[in-house]
């Protein structure tokens, strides 16, 4: 399996490479100029003075091999280098420059990382503890009331969007009940007990909203997968093993029923990731969502190529985590 | 095959029986007025029809009849394994060491299931569940039902191997079903029922599957297993051949009733229901070559009402207006056989005083 990692991991440079050309293309089509935000008093020999040394006048093709190498060789060289301690070669390595910032991309996009782990972390995590549990119960008592509760509240949870939700949520829990804030501290560090529960509260809006979303499509697709397998034959000899009900669902019909479930949440990545955007948006949480957001309202394309780039990367990783697990619930998987 | 069997310590610990146990009317489960419907979108399906039979200790009690006469809702009835919804159990018991199997407490059916009374599925190669290694799946009802550690309980899931004949069983214990073909699923299956020595094996069409020569050991498993442990068969089929040969007394179902019940010789000598002496007609015979098989002309009845009139008239040549009119109960013959059948075939004549 550890050699089907490897090679899966390997297979997935030329994705990504395609990803990167692609993402490159789409900038490039699109309309929108650094320059375009200057005030207008700027003369005309200045604004292509700074766009020549933008090198936005550089041919399409050289300026995406030239990012090419920022984004695989100078930007890892350069956090091994910061990470460990080292110094690699002269140290002397272009970097991604943020126009907006003039500063490293990859600088801002760590600074700002922290904060979406936590949200969009927790909002994955939550969403599955909450859905898996759900639909087992909901697909064990079909049609009970717990059952029938679960399909209005994942219906809302799935049709309703983030930006719904996420408002209506502020409106009640700051506004209203004044229990949580309606932003999001980021320059909150957690060093005592009172500083974790103030934590604790700016993250418990934004991470019910996404988990709410997450949950509720996985939390039927759990229901619905194992309602197939409580049909199952296998299902009928553990009962006929004299086996308590709590043991056929645990150990024999749950374990079959994840092995979709697991692709269904690989597939879910990406709209977690939108979600987050938004969510971010919403909350004033300064995480990576919001930076991608003011990176492209204000043209700063190597931002969001790099951003945009990472997200893909996130994203192709997600699927081979998915695939391994796979592997790991269902033997008549081989990897070979 | 032979010696292995002899050589296995476990099964010499086992044999509690070492005559072939057929004592006769020492009933370990008495079955009576058993019925069982679906309700399905279609409507109701009356799919066992107030049952009754018993099955007595060490016994081999084969059970025949066409597809959809309702022999595997009638046994899974009796252990309560049917889905319900959409299924459910109307009417009847099933008593089994003075309890009644439809009435009592799921709990202390459960002790009964798997332990006192295995059951093999019809289908092996859907009955096992995929994603957990035979042994584990061997070892789990040894696991409920038995207190032993689990080095005794890995010996006893080789050993079971070993007695269903599974070549190299060590390995075979780590594989997963997928692994194994349909043959080897099926003993598997059949190590799953017997690992805790049940009293009564109900087995549903466990050889259908399978091709004739692991059909054949698998029938001498079943017969070398009875004598050993004295362990009551039932043995649902649709070959009246293996019935033949195996078989102490024989019941034959049609639309979700039995028709008949005899001692497997009377049965095929002067079968008394006009619905069996069809099913043995329909049976080729190496004696007869080159005469034509008869067929039963006509539909298998329709299950979506419950049968006022005999389910067989439409399709029977000695029909009269009783049978268009009113369902023949079981009735006793003589000692030994019963029949559900206003017609009378010994006189030619219906039946009178019944
Ligand atoms: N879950 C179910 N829902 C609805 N009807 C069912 C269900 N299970 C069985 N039946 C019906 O009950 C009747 C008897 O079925 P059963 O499986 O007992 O037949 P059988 O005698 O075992 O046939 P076969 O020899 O083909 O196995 C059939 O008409 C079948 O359609
Ligand atoms: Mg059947």
């Amino acid at each position: 399996m550890g050699r089907y990692a490897i090679r899966r991991m390997l297979g997935a440079i030329p994705t990504l490479i395609v990803i990167s050309l692609v993402i490159f293309t789409i900038l490039e089509l699109a309309p929108g100029d650094p320059t375009g935000t200057l005030p207008l008093t700027v003369p005309p020999e200045v604004r292509e003075n700074i766009r020549e040394t933008l090198g936005l006048n550089d041919p399409f093709f050289l300026s995406w091999l030239k990012w090419m190498r920022q984004m695989f060789i100078s930007e890892p060289l350069n956090a091994i280098e910061s990470v460990t301690g080292l110094q690699i070669g002269d140290g002397e390595r272009l970097r991604i420059i943020s126009w907006a910032s003039r500063g490293p991309a990859v600088d801002t996009i760590v600074e700002r990382l922290p904060q979406t782990l936590w949200v969009l972390g927790l909002g994955f995590i939550f969403g599955i503890i909450i859905a898996i549990p759900v639909g087992v119960v909901s697909a064990y008592k079909q049609y009970s009331i717990f059952d029938n509760a679960g399909t209005v509240i994942s219906m809302i949870g799935y049709s309703v969007p983030v930006f719904f939700t996420g408002p209506l949520a502020i409106i009640v829990f700051s506004v209203w009940l004044g229990w949580f804030p309606s932003f999001y501290d980021t320059t909150h560090t957690v060093s005592d007990w009172s500083s974790l529960v103030f934590q604790m509260k700016q993250l418990a809006m934004p991470v019910a909203v996404l988990s709410l979303f997450n949950a509720a499509a996985l939390s039927r697709f759990t229901r619905s997968s194992m309602l197939d397998n409580l049909n199952e034959d296998y299902v009928r000899t553990a009962r006929s093993k004299g086996l308590t009900e709590n043991r056929v669902v645990m150990r024999h019909v749950l374990r079959n029923s994840l092995i979709p479930v697991t692709t269904l949440i690989a597939l879910q990545v990406p709209g977690i990731f939108a979600g987050a955007i938004v969510t971010e948006q919403i909350f004033r949480i300064n995480g990576l969502g919001q930076l991608l957001i003011s990176a492209i309202n204000g043209a700063d394309y190597p931002m969001v190529q790099t951003l945009t780039f990472i997200f893909a990367v996130l994203i192709v990783l997600f699927n081979l985590v998915a695939d391994l697990i796979y592997g790991i619930l269902d033997p008549r998987i081989r990897y070979e | 095959m032979a010696d292995r069997r002899g050589s296995s310590e476990w099964l010499r610990r086992q044999d509690r029986s070492t005559q072939p146990a057929r004592v006769a009317a020492d009933p370990v489960l008495e079955v009576a007025g058993l019925t069982t419907r679906f309700d399905t979108l279609d409507g109701m399906v009356h799919a066992v029809n107030q049952v009754s039979f018993t099955v007595n200790k060490g016994e081999f009690l084969g059970v025949v009849g066409e597809s959809g006469s309702g022999k595997s809702v009638t046994m899974m009835s009796i252990l309560r394994l049917i889905p319900m919804p959409p299924g459910e159990i109307v009417a009847g018991e099933a008593i089994y060491d003075d309890r009644d199997l439809l009435k009592i407490e799921i709990d202390e059916l459960r002790h009964i299931r798997g332990a006192k009374i295995g059951f093999i599925f019809q289908d092996p190669m859907t009955s096992l569940n995929p994603v957990l290694t035979v042994g584990f799946q061997i070892e789990e009802s040894l696991k409920i039902h038995q207190q032993l550690p689990t080095e005794d309980r890995q010996a006893r899931a080789l050993e079971l191997l070993e007695l269903v004949g599974i070549p190299s069983p060590e390995q075979r214990l780590k594989s997963y079903p997928h692994e194994l073909s349909g043959g080897m699923r099926q003993r598997v299956m059949i190590a799953v029922a017997l690992a805790c020595s049940p009293q009564i094996l109900i087995a549903d069409e466990p050889t259908t599957a399978l091709d004739v020569t692991i059909q054949a050991q698998i029938i001498e498993l079943v017969k070398d297993l009875r004598e050993k442990f004295g362990t009551a068969v039932i043995w649902i089929t649709h070959d009246l051949g293996v019935v033949a040969g195996l078989a102490d007394r024989v019941v034959v179902m049609y639309g979700g009733q039995i028709v008949e019940e005899a001692l497997v010789g009377e049965l095929y000598a002067s079968p008394q229901h006009p619905y069996t002496s069809g099913l043995l007609g329909s049976l080729p015979r190496l004696d007869q070559r080159g005469t034509e098989l008869v067929t039963i002309k006509g539909q298998p009845p329709s299950l979506y009402q419950f049968p006022d009139s005999c389910s067989f008239a439409p399709r029977c040549p000695y029909a009269f207006e009783r049978c268009h009119a009113e369902r023949p109960p079981l009735l006793p013959i003589s000692p030994t056989r019963k029949a559900a059948c206003w017609w009378d075939v010994e006189t030619g004549s219906p039946r009178d005083g019944v």
